[in-house]
């Protein structure tokens, strides 16, 4: 079993993976926040966003139609 | 090389594949350190360096004076940069922000 004992656990990854297409929420170590569909992610948690709103303090600064952010800056990934 | 599986539409199934389809093309790119380039990527690697043509460079600067709080501008041009991928925060087509 590829989750061990643990029943419904799952890894991290795997709730990464089960996210892909779904609205997220990305918060950078800066404290941006990034709103957007999650296209893609990968083992190094850099992440490929689509229709994406950035937020600085809360404040709508720019969107993006497709973004790429480097995976070192992430705080965390949240499912909307 | 070896590709991996790609999609029917040009291919995103890991988010290096969308930086894949942005070469050649005029790219906004967000950096440590308050720091915005715009310039046509000519070549990345997976640490994300990246080979920048006809850059902008934007330096965004709080100055505090007094009571007022200004956000200094500056530019940079350069004809052509090399950026280490380790500075880099967010790679995104300029067409679209």
């Amino acid at each position: 079993m590829e989750n061990g004992t643990q029943g419904e656990g799952k890894d991290p990854s795997s709730f990464l993976s089960e996210i892909i297409g779904n609205a997220v929420t990305v918060k950078l170590n800066s404290g941006v926040v990034y709103k957007g569909e999650l296209q893609s992610v990968d083992g190094y948690m850099n992440i490929a966003l689509e229709k994406t709103d950035e937020y600085v303090n809360g404040v709508k600064r720019r969107t993006y139609g497709d973004a790429f952010v480097r995976g070192n800056n992430v705080m965390y990934i949240a499912a909307d | 090389m070896a590709e991996v599986e790609e999609g029917p539409t040009g291919s995103v199934s890991e988010p290096l594949d969308l930086v894949r389809l942005l070469l050649d093309e005029v790219v906004f790119v967000k950096l440590r350190g308050d720091r915005e380039l715009k310039g046509r990527l000519y070549a990345y690697d997976s640490h994300m360096n990246l080979v920048l043509g006809d850059v902008v460079e934007t330096i965004y600067v709080i100055d505090e004076d007094d009571e007022e709080e200004d956000i200094k501008t500056t530019t940079k041009k350069s004809e052509m940069l090399f950026v280490r991928g380790d500075s880099v925060v967010l790679l995104s087509p300029q067409n679209s922000s």
